[in-house]
Formats: structure tokens, C-alpha cells, sequence
């Protein structure tokens, strides 16, 4: 195969879950045992879900609002999900319906901190005003309770004992304990502020963290690790562990472990180490430090086996604890997640258009062009640049949750979480024109993922009530044709969505449940595909043969005839030999899948780091079998050649790969991302020696 | 590691302490109090958590007492001796002395002594022993001259040896030391001569011992501020004889000699001694904590009231006249353990597996004492029974393979070690551990038998470490067996300083015959080899990958002296000053890890026309596996550091010391160049990637398969 490609290191365009401000560092995380989930937010206000049973994958997320800086997460009973933010709002998330549940004022002003009770049934917020406000979780709202002691100044960091008797609170210059029951204060901690000699202004105390046996561990920007006596209120011990603040502190459920990070990116763990080789008496003892990050570690948390952290430089990074690893797998390799698991650009193939999602704009770019030609690995010269046609700013505070651009690139439809646009583009010769489709109807308030067919007569619109719209589109207007409805009163969102070329067939996934296919002709549930453990991560029906391919967050790829509903004859003999090691060893997940419309055995699809050409006429690699096998010369013999290859043709020239499509036959259309791009827009680390003098 | 904790008075209101201090500190029956006498007339019984007195009793006016009181712990009851001769035995319940049970004896007591276990011995001034019952029965009898005209006892100490009462005391006689044994049961007595080398002229100050079952360790203070060792053992093969021991150095200039009111030693624990006394640099004085494998001090606190000059430990508390008061100290030594943090302490219960600590045997790692051997062996054969119990109860082959090391041939084990190599057994790691002790154990008793294939076959089983069998390389220092050492170096991952530095020593100052003789694994400086025939073969790289070079030509001049700087210039290759064998004996040694604190204090010992040799040495050893230039390095420093006013005076050294001087500055001048432009290779790599950018968008041909 030879394809022109069109490569666009978006600069510019690809920044594409974060505002134009740069990139949306990640701001807290919160680690939930019983479901394995990881709760993450952004200084955008997005808060993203990770199931890191499912290989990591971001299963669910919330799209970022203007005014709602989420300053703390937690989980709490039921596996409820809360924020708090500087806007002074508590925020609760339905993860059901994929948007958010309520809001309400804590009046106490910008909330800093919150936490929940150790029984999961009340909620605590620390307030700019000094303030420590109750919540009880009733089981549809919170409800305020009461007022603990106003404290001087904002309430930074709070820590509930696991007995749920006191809390410890962090504020400036001081560590307060609180009694639960009276809510009053029974000891004011001061920390000193002096730091190797130098005394800094004032000592932010950005965590605190309360261990059974009544000790209070501490850390703040002075650099400190400090432990105290809740009983006596007095300090015990302290380790200064670095030159800059320390932000954020979690400790493991066992109480013999815990994490802190600082603002020179560095995370150490501490544990609780035996004096003796076998003697009872224990003492903190810092053991390891790990340099993931380049910027502040803003959040971490310790799940049972691994160290979570994040931070300015927008990496979640997931260390495995290696003597917590019990099996080599997929847990034991340390996992950096830097670019979202879904497809943030569309395209138009016949206009040669590509539509980039922003959190709070819309980018339409068209496609350059050159007369030359050339050999494998030329850069053509160009004819024509590619064109920045259209910049679309969102109304409102509200990021973009979803974007599509037609086939035609005559009509962009996107959404917000309380608004749905469509929008119908005429093009004369350079000038293009738009124009809004108004009078959306009330139930198209918001999306969770638009998809138009083929010929750009249909639009498809997810809901996050459940249910998929099918909307005939005209000209300049539009009609509802019909609404799937879920199926038995589940409410489950869909997230993905895939429409046959011939207009058909439509496939549409959830996070959890499996693939449903609807006939378009006849608007009814066509079949629902064999659900599988793991969640989708990609969708696509291939042209003629109506094949649907499903990727999977363990890598696993389906492939699935919807006319005969059942598993085509390729994925059965690849589910039977099972698939390489190394392609299951991947740790991005696959995000976009595509064909080619004249060879029907091949299947274009991408992660992160790597696109891949499946070739369903090949023999399948096993595992003694190079997977990633590059071209090999051609001086070599056609025996040579075909013997070495296999169905999986993999190439890694273009990474971070953000996106991949086949504009035609011979065109390909790859959208890049490079990191340095990403550090360049964020402020710069605390400077560091490289060189030791 | 061991710590002083905060110190505490106890009142002093009742005692009368002089400008000598105190008569002495004994301990009571229980464990939390003790007797303090003073040198009037005054007994005071302490509790030291209550920092008050229990008791006080005091003899008549005219009355002095002249050895302090102890505590029969057989009977409860409390004993002194006042005015020389009369001797005194009270009880808690008593209040006045005069009342109290009183024995008139015939001679002058100089000391009673009293330990757990057994009854209180009387030292008499002339030497005789007694025990306190023998004494009661007939309290007027006669007691023998053991001493000559004019010798003094200045230091005495009871120790239980065995269950046996051992008292031993030191004598001194025109500035001679003599040494007395005495087994309290069996009423013998042997006496040694105390041989001082080059301290002759020294006074001793204070003594300390401890007992290590076959030996008597006494530590000697001296005025010259070092501290002695010497070792006697409990045991004399000819009591009757007069024999000589030899004190050797243990720790060097810890406290000036001059104290106005005198210095004290005492030992805490195998690895720890206390010091009182000013230290050379300050006048206060200080208590200070030593550690003497290591000879590091560990902790010291200032007394700045001054003492007395005296020192007692009991218990975890040192006890010492700070000013007026006497005051105590906590001492407490804990062993640290990191592995645990690193999970490994987590596989120690796995049931089955026999237990090995994973510690590196520090007890073991002092090379000289017998007695630490000995100290092994029963905990040794403990764990052998343990395996025992444990596997069942048909003879396991490692079992049968033990008996056979201890009775068979040396041709015989070398078959059966074979087979039994041939198939890993589970604790295979651990049973390893077992048959090189065996080997080792055996080779002690028949000093004949020499294993020495079969411990080679061992190592190169990767499984053995230095913690497993720590008499391995003892043995092999003792035998100066390079090649076994060799071995062990590049194999054991746990390798104590102090026995890499005497590998070290070993290394340097073995004959050229003898290292010819030797099979040595010359794969570190194959190169070399080569290098020594053809003379034009490229120069050692290993030392130049660095920006030394381009730093000009005033240093090259200098450097090419140095036989490993020569990069450009062919004529220039270096000569190695020592022979390929002991050049793959060193780099085994570079290999090795250390701890530089650690091996600091045993590089001190290295020999000055060694330190030269070695450090040359360090710089031309190039080969298949030749040490980094950092591993060079940093030994450099560390024998540097270790001896460097020893290095300054010797004139061949000088021109090494230069180079080495110019090589620093220029490693300086480079990094701070580095640092100044490292904005600038910042900005290269911008360029540099932007070139290599595609730019913001382009088109490519792309042949896909």
C-alpha cells in the first residue's frame, strides 16, 4: 500500500482536552478500593475516571466547567463521587448518566479541602473563611449539619481518624485537631516556619494525614514531612525532604505505607520499618524517591499496590510497588497517562477537512495539497499549506464534550453539558459560510458523542438520558426520526457510536454494557453483541461486509458480522491463537479504528503510539513471531518477504499519534502531538543543577 | 546505632564527693538501683528511675570507708569494708552500721566484688582471693602474699566465665604491667607479663575488659590517648609459668592524655566503648561512644562541670560525677534495619525455607579474634538440628554430604559435592551456607585438610555471600590464597570493609613469585596482556572518556607523567608499575562495593610505599571488564583522604599528587563551564529539534507495506 500522508504535528490545533491557556494540569485524584477506579480532576474542572482494572483505561468523564476549579475529590459510601471547588460549590456526579448530579454553595467561600468520613456517610469541607463544615450524605443529596470552631485562616488540607472520632485540619502556619462530636478544637499544632535556617513568610501546611494510632503527619512548603502526637499536640518527628513545598500526602489503608509529593516533581515513600530486624517497635523511614514528573505533584494516593501521582506537567503517573506485585503482568510496569482515551478530531474525507474539539473551541482545518511526487520517506514540497478555515468559540463557561464534522464538511455539530449545536457551512470557492440550525428540540439539550452517516443525511446523537437520536437532516433544517430508548430502564450513557457506510446499521456502546446494533432502516434493535469484561474503546463497521470492530481496553480487537450476527470466521481463529504478547502488552488503548475502501481485508487502527494495518490475508503472528516488523528491504527475495510476514503491519514514525484516518486510497491523514509542545506551554519547573560543581 | 540519651542527676545532697571522686558504684539486687560509696563515710543506696535515694547509711565518725559497697545478690544483703580490715554486713532493714554484723579480718582488703551468680570475692591487697563464706568461717585467718614488694593493684574486675567466677587484676610494678588470672573455684592463678610496644613509655590510665568466653579482652587507656587491646585467655595452658601478652592498638588518639582530673574507659558492648575524658581538640570534657570495628565515634556529649574521671556502666546506664552530682546516662545501641523496607525481611517466614539473615555479619567481620569464631559455632549447629526437625526424617542428601565433609577424603567430598551440585535441592542457597561452614569448621581442627577445590566449586556457585559463610575468607586471608580471594571478590555481593581492605593488603604486599604461582583470572586486564608485548598498541581508555583532554596543553605536559593519561602519543604508553596478575587482583578489589565511611578507617592501615603502589596501579588497569573511571576514582579519593599526610611527605608520591591535583581542577574548570553553557545546549537542542520537525504540517510519501 502507498498512501500520501498528511501529517499535522498539531500545534496549535491538538491541544485538545485542555483550554487555550495551556495545558490542564491534573489538580487532585482520589483512589476508590472496592471499585478499583481512579477519580481524576483537572485545573480545568474535568474530572476523568480510570478503571485501573481495565488496563488503566478512562472510561468515564465530565467535561470541565469555566468557574469550577475542582480543589478536592472524594469518594465516598455507594461509590458516590464529590468534588469542591474555589466557586465555594459542592458537586456530586451521577457516573450512571455521565453528568453532574448538583451542586450546591457551602457558604464558606472557596472550599481548599474535603474529605469524607471513614464510614463513608458524611463529608467534611475546609473553607476559605476559616470555616470546617459537616455534611451528612442522605441518599439522593447531601445535607449541612453543622459548624465546626472557625479557625483564623483557610482550611488547606483535612483528615478524618479512622475511627471517626477527630479530624485534623491544615491551615496556615498551624495543624488544628478537631473532636468530631463537640467540634471543637482540642489542639492547635503551630509548624515552624524556618526551613534549613531560612524563614519563609508563612508555612502552608498542604496535608495532613491521621493514622490510627493517633499520630498526624503533616507536610507543608516549607519542605517538611512532619509527624505529631494528636494526643498531646506535639511534634515527634520531621523530615525535611525537600527545598520546595511538599503538596500532597496518601496514606495506604494498612497505615505501613504512604506517599508524598513535592514541587520539584519528586514523590517519596515513606514506610513503616521494623528497628530491628525482628523486634515489634516501628519508625517511618523514607525509603524510596521516584522523579516521574518535571513539575509539581499537585495530588497523590496509594492504592494497594501502587503509587499514584499527578500533577502541572498533565502525566498521571501509576508505580506499581514492586513487592506489593505478586504476578508479572500488566500491574507491574509502571504506567505514565499523558493523552485522552477518546478521538478528539473527525474528518471530512471528501472535503479533505479536519475538525479539532478544544475544552472551549472548535477548529476547522482544511488539508494542503502538492503536485509532486516522490519515494517512500519524502516531504513533498507543498502547493498549497493547509488552511485554518474556521475558529468556532463555545457560549458559556462549558467545555465541549463531543464534536463531528459530516462527511460532506457541510454541517459540525457539538455539545456542551446544557447545550447541543448544529451548525450547516456553505463553501464558495474560498468563503465559507455559517450558519446555526436554531430551534433545537428540548431533549437534545446535550450529547454524550454526535456521529453523522455516510452521505451526511442522518445525524446520530448519544444523550446521556441513554437514548440515541436519529435525526434527518435537510437543508438548512432538520426532522426527529426516532429516539432508541435503553433498554429496560437502565440509564446507562453511550459514549461510542458507529454508523455503516451504507447507512444501515448503527452501533452504539456504553462503559460497561455491551454493543448494541440498531437497524437504522427499520429503527429497531438489530442485535446486541456477546458482552464482554472489559470496556470499548473504539468502534467501526468496515463498507460491503458490514463487519463490526470492536477494540477492547486489554487490547483485545473483535471482529463481528452484523448481517449474520455472530463472530466472523478472522476473529475466531484470532481469539483461538490469542494475539501477540507484545500487542497485548500495549498500554495505550487503541482509539480509532478505519478502512480501506478498496481492500476489504484491512483494518487501519491506532493507539497513542503506534498505527497498525491489520491484514486479515495474512497468517496471524504467534509469539516466537517479531510482531513489530518493519519493512523489510526489498533487496530481499519475495520468499524471504513473505515467510516474515504477518497480519499485523505496525509502524511507530508518527507519536504521540492523536489521530489516523484514510481520506482516500492513497491518502492518509495523521495528527501528532509531540510532548515537548506540551512542556513548552507549561510554566517551568523549579530549576534544578545539572551539573554537579 | 548507639545513642546517649538526655542525661539525668541523682541528688547528691547526701553524698560528700572529694576532689577524687567517688569510692565507687555498684549494683543492687534489683536491677533499677544501685550503692554508691563515697570516700567518706557514707553508703547511699540510688533508684535511678525515681532519681532519689532509697537508703543511706554511714560508719562512725573516725571511721573511713576504704572499699566501696556491693551487694551480695545470693543473700540480698549489702557489704563494705571500712578502716582496711573490718568488714560489714547489713540489710535494707538496718538503719546504723554499728549495729550491724562486723568481721575483723587479718589482712587489708583492696576490693570486694560481687556479680550475679555467685557469692562475693574478696580482693586482698597483697593478692590473695577469698571468697566472702570461705572468709566468715574463720575471718581471722591467714591470708598469703601473692604480690611482690611494691606492686600495686590498679585495676581489678570479676567476671562469669562458664559459671565460674574469674577475677583479674592488674598490677603495676616500676611502670610494668602484670596481668592476674584468677579462677575463684579452682584457686588457680596465672600471671602474664603486659607487653607494650611502642606506648612503653606511656602511663595507663584506665583499663576496661570484657569476656568472650576463651578470652579476656582488656582495653587499656593510655596517656598517649589511644587505646589498647589485649587479649588473655580465661584458660592458661601453663598456669605455672610467667607468659607475656601483647597489647595492640584498637583505636588511635581518642582523648588527650592530659585530663586535669583523668580519663576512663569502659566497654559498653562487643562494638562499643565509652570515653571520658577531654578530646584533643576541645578542653571540655566529653563522654564519648566508640565504635572500634569501625573505629568511628558514634555519639559524644559534653560535660562541661568536668568529672572525676570516672566511669561506671550498668545495666544501659553509664554512671559518672558530673560536678558535684552524679549523673547518669542512657545508653542505648540499636541495630537499624532498611531491608526491611526493601520487602526481603517478608520472605523470612516463608515456612520450610531455612532462615539466613540477610544482614551482613558484622559481628563476623572482624578478622583477628578467634573468640568471635567460637561465638558462632553453637548457634551454627542449632540451626543445623533445626533443619533436622524440620526435614523429614529420612537422611536428606545435604545431611549425609555434612558427614562426609567431616570424616572423608578430600577427593571423596570433591565427588559427592559434585553430585550434589548436579541437582538444586529448594534450600539450596541455605545448604551451601552449610557445607562451606562445614569445610571451614573441619579446617580448623585439621589444619592439614584443604579443601580448596571444592570451595571454589562453591562460590562459583553464585549462591554463597559473605554473611553465609564468613570464615571463608578469613581462611583465605590467613592462607594469602589470591585466587580464592579473587574469586570471592568478584562473587560475594556483601563483602565487609574491613576484610576488602585486607585483601588489599594482601594483594600489595604478596611476592611477584608468589603471584605467578597463583591461578589468577586475568580476564579484567586482558588488554593488558597484550598491550605489554606489542608496544604501540592503543593506549588505556577506560580514563580519558571524559572532557579532560581538550583542556589544554599545560596540563597534558604534566599528565603524560602520569602513566594513565597519554591519549595522542603512542611513545607514551604507560608502563603499569605492577605486574598484570596483581593489576586483575586490584581491579577485583575496584569491583567490590564499599561503604566509603566504612572503609575509610581500615584504608588508614594501609602501609605508606603501599599507597603509592596502588594508587598508580588504580590508573593504568585496563582490560574486558575495567573498573569505570567514577570506581577509580573514588578509591583514589578514599586512599587519598585516608593517608594523606602520609602521601604528602613521600617524595615519589609527589608528582602523582600534582597530576591527580590538575586533573581535579581541570574535572572543576569543566563542570562549571558545563554549568555556565548549559543554557546554551538548551537552546542547541531546541534547534535541533525543530529542525528535525516536520513543521507544522507536511506531506509525506509513505510506503505501507
Amino acid at each position: 500500500m502507498r498512501a500520501r500522508a498528511h501529517v499535522g504535528p498539531g500545534r496549535r490545533e491538538a491541544r485538545a482536552w485542555s483550554g487555550e491557556r495551556g495545558a490542564a494540569g491534573i489538580r487532585c485524584v482520589a483512589y476508590n478500593n472496592q471499585s478499583n477506579r481512579l477519580a481524576v480532576s483537572r485545573t480545568d474542572g474535568t474530572v476523568e475516571i480510570y478503571n485501573l482494572s481495565a488496563n488503566y483505561f478512562q472510561e468515564k468523564f465530565f467535561p470541565g466547567h469555566e468557574s469550577r476549579a475542582t480543589e478536592a475529590l472524594c469518594w465516598t459510601e455507594g461509590q458516590r463521587l464529590f468534588s469542591a471547588g474555589l466557586n465555594g460549590e459542592i458537586v456530586e456526579y451521577d457516573l450512571q448518566a455521565l453528568n453532574v448530579k448538583y451542586a450546591m454553595d457551602a457558604f464558606g467561600g472557596p472550599i481548599w479541602s474535603m474529605t469524607a468520613s471513614p464510614s463513608g456517610s458524611q463529608l467534611l469541607v475546609g473553607c476559605e473563611d476559616g470555616s470546617v463544615k459537616l455534611f451528612q450524605i442522605t441518599p439522593d443529596k447531601i445535607q449541612f449539619e453543622r459548624n465546626f470552631d472557625r479557625q483564623k485562616s483557610r482550611i488547606l488540607s483535612l483528615s478524618w481518624h479512622p475511627s471517626g472520632t477527630h479530624i485534623a485540619a491544615g491551615s496556615i502556619d498551624y495543624i488544628s485537631v478537631f473532636d468530631v462530636k463537640s467540634g471543637s478544637a482540642i489542639h492547635k499544632m503551630i509548624v515552624d516556619r524556618q526551613y534549613m535556617g531560612v524563614s519563609k513568610r508563612k508555612c502552608i501546611v498542604w496535608g495532613v494525614a491521621f493514622l490510627s494510632d493517633g499520630t498526624v503527619i503533616s507536610v507543608d512548603s516549607a519542605g517538611k514531612v512532619q509527624f505529631w502526637d494528636s494526643a498531646t499536640g506535639t511534634l515527634v518527628k520531621s523530615h525535611p525532604i525537600a527545598n520546595a513545598d511538599v503538596l500532597s500526602i496518601a496514606v495506604a489503608d494498612q497505615e505501613d505505607s504512604f506517599v508524598v509529593g513535592t514541587a520539584e516533581g519528586t514523590v517519596f515513600h515513606f514506610q513503616l520499618v521494623s528497628v530491628t530486624s525482628n523486634s515489634s517497635e516501628k519508625q517511618w523511614v523514607r525509603t524510596k524517591p521516584f522523579q516521574h514528573h518535571t513539575h509539581d505533584v499537585r495530588t497523590v494516593a496509594h492504592s494497594p499496590t501502587a503509587l499514584i501521582s499527578g500533577g502541572t506537567d498533565t502525566h498521571l503517573v501509576i508505580r506499581p510497588l514492586m513487592e506489593k506485585v505478586e504476578v508479572k503482568n500488566y500491574d507491574a510496569a509502571l504506567r505514565k497517562i499523558t493523552f485522552p482515551h477518546r478521538c478528539l478530531i473527525s474528518c471530512s474525507k471528501k472535503r479533505q477537512l479536519l475538525l479539532f474539539q478544544f475544552a472551549h473551541h472548535l477548529e476547522l482545518w482544511r488539508l494542503g495539497s502538492t503536485v509532486a511526487t516522490g519515494k517512500n520517506g519524502d516531504i513533498l514540497p507543498l502547493s498549497k499549506n493547509a488552511d485554518h478555515l474556521l475558529h468556532l468559540k463555545t457560549k458559556g463557561p462549558e467545555n465541549i464534550i463531543c464534536s463531528c464534522i459530516s462527511s460532506c464538511g457541510s454541517w459540525i455539530a457539538y455539545s456542551t453539558a446544557s447545550r447541543f449545536f448544529l451548525y450547516r457551512l456553505n463553501y464558495e470557492h474560498d468563503n465559507i459560510s455559517l450558519k446555526r440550525v436554531s430551534k433545537m428540540p428540548a431533549f437534545l439539550r446535550s450529547a454524550l458523542q454526535i456521529l453523522f452517516s455516510e452521505d451526511s443525511k442522518k445525524l446520530f446523537v448519544a444523550s446521556n438520558q441513554g437514548s440515541l437520536h436519529v435525526i434527518q437532516l435537510l437543508e438548512g433544517s432538520f426532522k426527529h426520526l426516532h429516539a432508541f430508548q435503553p433498554q429496560s430502564g437502565t440509564v446507562e450513557a453511550m459514549c461510542l457510536l458507529a454508523v455503516s457506510p451504507d447507512g444501515n446499521w448503527l452501533a452504539a456502546s456504553g462503559t460497561s454494557a455491551g454493543v448494541h446494533v440498531y437497524n437504522v432502516k427499520q429503527l429497531k434493535l438489530h442485535c446486541t453483541v456477546p458482552a464482554y469484561n472489559f470496556p470499548v474503546t473504539a468502534l467501526a463497521i468496515a463498507p460491503n461486509t458490514n463487519n463490526l470492530v470492536i477494540a477492547h481496553s486489554d487490547q483485545q480487537v473483535f471482529e463481528y458480522s452484523i448481517p449474520d450476527k455472530q463472530y466472523t470466521e478472522w476473529s475466531r481463529a484470532v481469539q483461538k491463537q490469542g494475539f501477540h504478547h507484545l500487542w497485548l502488552q500495549r498500554d495505550t488503548p487503541i482509539t480509532h479504528i478505519g478502512f480501506h475502501s478498496k481492500r476489504p481485508m484491512h483494518i487501519l487502527l491506532h493507539d497513542a503510539y503506534m498505527f497498525c494495518i491489520i491484514d486479515k490475508s495474512l497468517p496471524l503472528p504467534n509469539d516466537k513471531t517479531l510482531l513489530y516488523n518493519p519493512l523489510p528491504p526489498t533487496s530481499e527475495s519475495d520468499v524471504v518477504r513473505r515467510r516474515t510476514a504477518h497480519a499485523f503491519k505496525i509502524s511507530k514514525i508518527y507519536k504521540p499519534l492523536l489521530f489516523m484516518e484514510l481520506l482516500d486510497e492513497g491518502t492518509l491523514v495523521a495528527v501528532e502531538r509531540p510532548l515537548d509542545d506540551i512542556i513548552a506551554q507549561l510554566p517551568p519547573p523549579i530549576k534544578k543543577k545539572k551539573f554537579g560543581t | 546505632m548507639a545513642a546517649l540519651e538526655d542525661e539525668f542527676t541523682l541528688s547528691s545532697g547526701v553524698l560528700s564527693a572529694g576532689p577524687d571522686g567517688l569510692l565507687g558504684v555498684e549494683q543492687s539486687n534489683k536491677t533499677d538501683q544501685f550503692l554508691v560509696t563515697d570516700r567518706g563515710r557514707t553508703v547511699v543506696l540510688y533508684k535511678v528511675s525515681d532519681q532519689k535515694p532509697l537508703g543511706s547509711w554511714s560508719v562512725k565518725q573516725g571511721q573511713l570507708i576504704t572499699c566501696s559497697a556491693v551487694c551480695n545478690f545470693q543473700t540480698g544483703e549489702y557489704v563494705v569494708v571500712h578502716d582496711n580490715k573490718v568488714l560489714r554486713i547489713w540489710n535494707n532493714e538496718d538503719v546504723n552500721l554499728d549495729k550491724v554484723f562486723k568481721a575483723t579480718l587479718s589482712a587489708e582488703v583492696h576490693k570486694i566484688h560481687s556479680v550475679r551468680g555467685t557469692e562475693p570475692v574478696l580482693l586482698f591487697k597483697e593478692g590473695a582471693v577469698r571468697g566472702l563464706e570461705a572468709l566468715l568461717a574463720e575471718p581471722q585467718q591467714e591470708i598469703e602474699a601473692v604480690l611482690s614488694d611494691g606492686e600495686v593493684i590498679r585495676w581489678t574486675k570479676l567476671f562469669m566465665v562458664f559459671r565460674h567466677p574469674v577475677l583479674i587484676f592488674i598490677t603495676e610494678k616500676h611502670g610494668n604491667y602484670f596481668v592476674y588470672v584468677h579462677m575463684v573455684n579452682s584457686h588457680t592463678l596465672s600471671k602474664y607479663t603486659l607487653l607494650r610496644g611502642q606506648e612503653e613509655k606511656s602511663v595507663i590510665q584506665s583499663f576496661t575488659a570484657s569476656v568472650d568466653r576463651k578470652f579476656i579482652s582488656v582495653m587499656s587507656l593510655s596517656s598517649d590517648g589511644c587505646v589498647y587491646e589485649t587479649l588473655i585467655p580465661v584458660y592458661p595452658t601453663d598456669p605455672e609459668e610467667n607468659q607475656r601478652v601483647v597489647s595492640s592498638l584498637l583505636l588511635r588518639a581518642v582523648v588527650s592524655g592530659s585530663a586535669p582530673s583523668g580519663v576512663a574507659l569502659t566497654v559498653l558492648d562487643r562494638d562499643h566503648v565509652a570515653v571520658l575524658g577531654s578530646p584533643l581538640s576541645a578542653s571540655k570534657e566529653c563522654l564519648s561512644v566508640w565504635n572500634i570495628k569501625f573505629q568511628t565515634l558514634q555519639t559524644s556529649k559534653e560535660l562541661p562541670q568536668g568529672t572525676s574521671g570516672q566511669l561506671w556502666y550498668y545495666g544501659e546506664n553509664l554512671l559518672m560525677l558530673h560536678g558535684q552530682s552524679l549523673t547518669v546516662i542512657p545508653y542505648k545501641c540499636e541495630v537499624s534495619s532498611l531491608a526491611g523496607a526493601l520487602g526481603k525481611l517478608k520472605h523470612s517466614h516463608d515456612p520450610g525455607i531455612q532462615v539466613m539473615p540477610p544482614f551482613v555479619n558484622w559481628e563476623a567481620s572482624q578478622g583477628d579474634g578467634l573468640g568471635s569464631q567460637h561465638a558462632e559455632q553453637p548457634r551454627r549447629i542449632l540451626r543445623r538440628r533445626k533443619i533436622e526437625v524440620s526435614s523429614q526424617p529420612a537422611v536428606p542428601p545435604s545431611k549425609q554430604l555434612l558427614t562426609t565433609i567431616m570424616k572423608d577424603s578430600e577427593k571423596h567430598i570433591e565427588m559427592e559435592l559434585r553430585k550434589f551440585l548436579a541437582v538444586k535441592t529448594p534450600d539450596f542457597h541455605a545448604i551451601v551456607g552449610d557445607l562451606v561452614t562445614g569445610l571451614l569448621g573441619r579446617c580448623q581442627v585439621e589444619p592439614s585438610f584443604c579443601p580448596r577445590n571444592c570451595l571454589v566449586q562453591l562460590i562459583q556457585t553464585h549462591v554463597l555471600s559473605y554473611s553465609l559463610c564468613p570464615g571463608l575468607m578469613e581462611m583465605a586471608v590467613k592462607k594469602t590464597d589470591v585466587q580464592l580471594l579473587q574469586l570471592c571478590l568478584q562473587r560475594f555481593p556483601d563483602i565487609p570493609e574491613s576484610v576488602t581492605c585486607a585483601c588489599l593488603k594482601i594483594f600489595l604486599s604478596i611476592g611477584d613469585d608468589s603471584l605467578h604461582q597463583a591461578e589468577i583470572d586475568m580476564e579484567s586486564v586482558f588488554d593488558y596482556g597484550d598491550s605489554v608485548q606489542g608496544d604501540n598498541v592503543a593506549a588505556p581508555v577506560d580514563v580519558l572518556q571524559n572532557g579532560f583532554s581538550p583542556e589544554g596543553d599545560t596540563c597534558l605536559s604534566c599528565c603524560q607523567e602520569v602513566p594513565a593519561k597519554p591519549q595522542d602519543a603512542a611513545a607514551a604508553t604507560p608502563t603499569c608499575p605492577v605486574t598484570p596478575q596483581r593489576a586483575a587482583l586490584l581491579n577485583a578489589i575496584l569491583h567490590s562495593g564499599y561503604s566509603e565511611a566504612f572503609l575509610l578507617p581500615h584504608l588508614k592501615d594501609i602501609p605508606a610505599q603501599h599507597i603509592t603502589c596502588s594508587e598508580n596501579a588504580t590508573m593504568t588497569l585496563p582490560g574486558i571488564h575495567p573498573p569505570t573511571l567514577n570506581q577509580i576514582l573514588d578509591w583514589i579519593c578514599l586512599l587519598l583522604d585516608a593517608n594523606f599526610t602520609v602521601v604528602v611527605m613521600i617524595p615519589e608520591a609527589k608528582r602523582l599528587l600534582i597530576s591527580l591535583y590538575k586533573f581535579v581542577k581541570s574535572q572543576i574548570s569543566v563542570y562549571s563551564e558545563l554549568n555556565k553553557i548549559e543554557v546554551s545546549f538548551r537552546e542547541l537542542q531546541k534547534l535541533n529539534q525543530e529542525k528535525n520537525n516536520r513543521g507544522l504540517y507536511s506531506i509525506e510519501v509513505l510506503e505501507l507495506f
